[in-house]
C-alpha cells in the first residue's frame, strides 16, 4: 500500500514543481516583452493618451468662475431657481466681484459669462466699478438699483450656470445648439449655427480627396505591381518622391503652379484654350488638387502592397473560365483588392479630414476645414473649450467612421502594408 | 489520321527574349478523348507549350489549330477551355459553390441550371457537403478537387492540367490520379496534362510526349515508352536504367555490337549513328538475369556485388560489371530467391532484345 502513494506523492510533487518552473519561465518572458513595450506605451501614454484625455476634458471643464469667484460658486450651487438667491450669496458675490475687480481676474469671469449671454461683459464692469463697499439696505437692492438685471432670476440662473464643475455649452456649441434660459437643449440661431455646415464640408471634401486619390491611385499600384521588381522599385521612389518635401512647400508649390498669372493658366492662355486667367486657386478646386496630391502616396502603398501579393494566376484562372479581362477585374481582381481599398481609403480620409495647412493657403473663407477652426480658438479667441469640443466631435465623427467600416469591410481584413 | 486531330501543335515555336527558343518546331496531335500527357524536366518547354495552348502564352511561330480552327488570336476567355492550375487557383472570396458557379454565370446560363449543375459537379468530385466553404477552409487534395470540377463543370471539350497534383503529398497524389483519370474515362473529354513526374505520366496517360529542351523527343504509350526508349534521355528519364557506354563495332540489321570496358555487348541498333560511332547502351535493371544457364543470353559477363540495398519487395543490387560501377540488378524478394552478399562474384546476363543501343546523351 505504501509504494503506491509514495510513488503519487512523487508524482505530485514533480508536477507542482514543473507547473512552477513553467511560471517561473513565462514571468520571464513576460517581463522581456514588457520591458520591450515599456517606452513606446509611456511615450504614447503620456504624449498621445494624455493630451486626448485632456483635450476631451476640456471640452467640458467649467473652470473660470470657480477660480475668480470660489465662494460665490459654491454657495449659488444651494440656490433652487426660485426668486432670488439668498442675501449671503449675493453678499459673498459683491465682495468677490470688486475683490476680482482690484485683482483684475474679472475679465476672466465676464468673459466666460458673455459667452452664456453677450451683455454680460458689461454688466459686471458696470456692477464691479460702482459697488460700495456696504449694502444699502440689503445687497439685493443695492445690486437691483445698479442695474434692474440684478433683479431677475435669470441673470442668477446663468451664474449659477456658469459656476457649475462642468458644462455642455461648447460640446452644443459644436454642433450647432445652446441652452435657453431654463437650461433646455435648443438649436442655436441660424447666424450662429455654422459648425454642423463646417463638419459637413470637412467630410465632403475629405470624402472628395479619397475617391481622387482612389481614382487616380488605383491604376497606378496596378501597374507598379504588374512591373518586374526593379522598374517597380524605381517607380515607387518617384510616388514616396513628395514626402522628401514639407508639406509646407509642396502646398506653397501648388499656389505658384494654381495662381492667375502661374504656370498652368500661362500655358493654356498661350496654347489658345482660354482668353482670361482661370480662378484655379483660393477655391475649393485648388483644395481638391493640392489635398489629392499630397495624399496620393498613402492611397497608392497599401494598394500595392496588396496587389503585390496576387499571383497573376487568378486573372488567368478567371480567363480561363470564360471571363473577358473587364469582367475578369470586376469579379476576380477588385473584390480581392479590397482589404488595400479600404486601408488606402480610410488613411486618406483621416488624415485627409484633419488638414489644416492646405486648405488655409489654397482655400479660400468657405474652404475651411474644421481644424482650421479649432486653431482659430487655440491662438485667435483662446476659447480653449470650443476647439477642445470641435476636437472631440471631430474625434467621435471619425470613430463612428471607423467602426461603420469595420462593421463593413472588417477590421481584419485592413491591410496597411 | 490527321483530320481527326481534336488539338494540333504546327511548327510552333516560342521565344521570350528573341534569341533563345523555348519552344522549337513543336509538332503534336492530340486525337479527341485521348488523354495525353506532356513529361519533361523543369526548363524543357512543356508548361510553355500548354499555356500557349491555353492562351495565356502568345505563339511566336507556328500554329495551333483546335478542332480544325486556327486559335492563335482567339483570346483565352473564348477558347473554351478548362485549364487546372498548379497551384489551383481556387478564387479566395468566393466560396466553393461560387467558384463552380463563376464559369457558367460567364455564360449566362440561367440559375436554375447553374444550382443543378454546380451540384452536379460537387457530387462528382464528392465534396456536396463543402458548397458552402471558403477554399482556404479546404484541405489541398479538396482544393484539387474542386479545381477540377471548376475546369470541367462548363463541359469544355478540352481540359488542360499544369502539374495540377504537384502540391499534394505521395499518397494523395496517387489516389488523385486514379480520380483524375477515372473523370476522363468517364466524360470523354480531351485531357492535356503536364507533369514532371514519370510515374504519374505512366499511370494516367494514354500517351507520352517527352520533351526536353523545347523538342519532343519521343511520343508513345506509357508500355512503348518505357519498354522501347527511342533514344538516351527518354531511356533515362523514363524508369530505372542501366547505361554502358561503348563504340559500334558492327551493324547487323537490327542488332549490332558494341565494345564495351570488358567485352563486346549485342544490342538492338535502335539510334546509332554507324560503325565506329559512340552509343550508349540502356538496360533496366529488371531484365538482368543473375548466374544466367550458360548459352541462355547473348549476353554473360562477370560481376562483383557491391551493395544491396532492401526495398521490401524487391532487393537492389549493385554489381560492378562492364566498368560500370553502378550497375542495379533489381531482384524479386520471391521465395526460394538467390541469397547474394556483398563482395561475391556472380554472373550476369541479358537477352538482346532488353539491350537498346542508342545515341550518346
Amino acid at each position: 500500500m505504501a509504494a503506491p502513494a509514495v510513488g503519487s506523492g512523487g508524482a505530485a510533487l514533480t508536477g507542482r514543481s514543473l507547473q512552477r518552473q513553467l511560471q517561473r519561465s513565462n514571468r520571464l518572458r513576460r517581463l522581456q516583452a514588457a520591458a520591450l513595450v515599456a517606452p513606446l506605451l509611456l511615450y504614447l501614454l503620456l504624449f498621445f493618451l494624455w493630451p486626448i484625455a485632456g483635450m476631451l476634458w476640456r471640452s467640458i471643464d467649467n473652470p473660470e468662475l470657480r477660480q475668480v469667484m470660489p465662494q460665490t460658486a459654491s454657495l449659488i450651487q444651494g440656490w433652487e431657481g426660485q426668486d432670488l438667491p439668498d442675501e449671503a450669496v449675493l453678499a459673498s458675490f459683491a465682495a468677490e466681484l470688486r475683490q476680482s475687480y482690484q485683482d483684475k481676474t474679472l475679465a476672466v469671469a465676464a468673459k466666460r459669462l458673455a459667452y452664456e449671454s453677450p451683455g454680460f461683459r458689461s454688466l459686471m464692469f458696470a456692477a464691479a466699478r460702482a459697488l460700495p463697499e456696504t449694502p444699502e439696505g440689503s445687497w439685493r437692492a443695492t445690486l437691483t438699483g445698479l442695474d434692474p438685471k440684478w433683479g431677475e432670476p435669470l441673470t442668477w440662473a446663468i451664474i449659477q450656470r456658469a459656476a457649475a464643475p462642468w458644462t455642455p455649452i461648447y460640446l452644443l456649441a459644436a454642433i450647432d445648439h445652446r441652452l435657453d434660459a431654463n437650461g433646455g437643449i435648443v438649436a442655436a440661431p441660424a447666424d450662429q449655427a455654422i459648425y454642423l455646415g463646417i463638419f459637413l464640408r470637412t467630410f465632403w471634401i475629405a470624402l472628395v480627396v479619397t475617391v481622387l486619390c482612389l481614382l487616380l491611385g488605383y491604376p497606378v499600384a496596378y501597374q507598379l505591381a504588374a512591373l518586374p521588381p526593379r522598374q517597380s522599385n524605381l517607380l515607387l521612389i518617384l510616388v514616396l518622391l513628395p514626402f522628401w518635401t514639407s508639406l509646407l512647400v509642396r502646398t506653397a508649390a501648388w499656389v505658384v503652379l494654381l495662381q492667375r498669372e502661374g504656370v498652368i493658366n500661362d500655358l493654356l492662355i498661350k496654347l489658345g484654350l482660354i482668353g482670361e486667367p482661370l480662378q484655379l486657386v483660393y477655391n475649393r478646386f485648388g483644395v481638391y488638387v493640392a489635398m489629392t496630391h499630397i495624399l496620393l502616396p498613402f492611397m497608392i502603398l497599401p494598394l500595392y502592397s496588396v496587389m503585390r501579393g496576387l499571383p497573376p494566376h487568378y486573372m488567368r484562372a478567371a480567363a480561363s473560365l470564360g471571363a473577358g479581362p473587364v469582367r475578369a477585374f470586376w469579379r476576380v481582381y477588385l473584390p480581392q483588392t479590397v482589404p488595400g481599398i479600404g486601408a488606402g481609403c480610410l488613411l486618406v480620409f483621416i488624415l485627409a479630414i484633419g488638414y489644416y495647412i492646405t486648405p488655409a493657403l489654397i482655400g479660400g473663407a468657405n474652404d475651411q476645414m474644421v481644424s482650421y477652426f479649432v486653431a482659430f480658438f487655440t491662438n485667435q479667441t483662446i476659447n480653449w473649450g470650443m476647439a477642445s469640443a470641435l476636437g472631440a466631435v471631430l474625434l467621435l465623427a471619425t470613430l463612428l467612421l471607423f467602426a461603420l467600416y469595420a462593421r463593413l469591410v472588417g477590421i481584419d481584413r485592413l491591410k496597411l502594408g | 489520321m490527321a483530320n481527326e486531330a481534336y488539338v494540333r501543335f504546327v511548327d510552333v515555336q516560342k521565344t521570350y527574349d528573341g534569341e533563345s527558343l523555348v519552344v522549337r518546331k513543336l509538332n503534336l496531335e492530340v486525337a479527341r478523348s485521348e488523354f495525353l500527357t506532356l513529361l519533361g524536366p523543369s526548363g524543357s518547354g512543356k508548361t510553355t507549350a500548354l499555356m500557349m495552348l491555353a492562351g495565356f502564352e502568345t505563339v511566336t511561330e507556328g500554329q495551333i489549330i483546335l478542332d480544325g480552327r486556327p486559335i492563335n488570336n482567339v483570346p483565352p476567355h473564348k477558347r473554351d477551355i478548362g485549364v487546372v492550375f498548379q497551384n489551383y487557383a481556387l478564387f479566395p472570396h468566393m466560396t466553393v459553390a461560387e467558384n463552380l458557379a463563376f464559369p457558367l454565370e460567364m455564360r449566362k446560363i440561367p440559375r436554375a441550371e447553374i444550382e443543378t449543375r454546380v451540384k452536379r459537379a460537387l457530387d462528382m468530385v464528392q465534396l456536396a457537403e463543402f458548397g458552402q466553404r471558403r477554399p482556404a477552409q479546404l484541405s489541398g487534395g479538396q482544393q484539387q478537387r474542386v479545381a477540377v470540377a471548376r475546369a470541367l463543370v462548363f463541359e469544355p471539350k478540352l481540359v488542360l492540367m499544369d502539374e495540377p497534383l504537384g502540391a499534394l503529398d505521395r499518397q494523395l497524389r496517387e489516389q488523385m490520379q486514379y480520380e483524375v483519370k477515372h473523370i476522363h474515362d468517364r466524360l470523354g473529354v480531351t485531357v492535356v496534362y503536364v507533369t514532371h513526374d514519370q510515374s504519374e505520366a505512366l499511370t494516367m496517360s494514354d500517351r507520352v510526349a517527352v520533351m526536353h529542351q523545347g523538342r519532343i523527343q519521343q511520343i508513345a504509350t506509357p508500355q512503348e515508352l518505357y519498354e522501347r526508349p527511342d533514344n538516351a534521355f527518354v531511356a533515362k528519364f523514363i524508369g530505372e536504367n542501366n547505361r554502358l557506354f561503348g563504340t559500334v563495332r558492327a551493324v547487323d540489321g537490327q542488332s549490332c555490337t558494341v565494345a564495351v570496358d570488358g567485352g563486346e555487348v549485342q544490342a538492338l541498333a535502335v539510334n546509332v549513328a554507324g560503325v565506329g560511332s559512340a552509343s550508349s547502351l540502356s538496360l533496366r535493371p529488371e531484365r538482368v538475369l543473375i548466374n544466367p544457364p550458360p548459352g541462355s543470353c547473348a549476353n554473360i559477363f562477370d560481376a562483383a556485388v557491391e551493395e544491396l540495398i532492401y526495398h521490401g519487395d524487391h532487393t537492389r543490387t549493385r554489381v560492378r560489371t562492364c566498368g560500370c560501377d553502378d550497375f542495379i540488378i533489381k531482384v524479386p524478394n520471391a521465395t526460394g530467391r538467390l541469397q547474394l552478399a556483398a563482395g561475391e562474384r556472380i554472373r550476369i546476363g541479358w537477352q538482346i532484345e532488353d539491350c537498346r543501343a542508342l545515341d550518346m546523351p
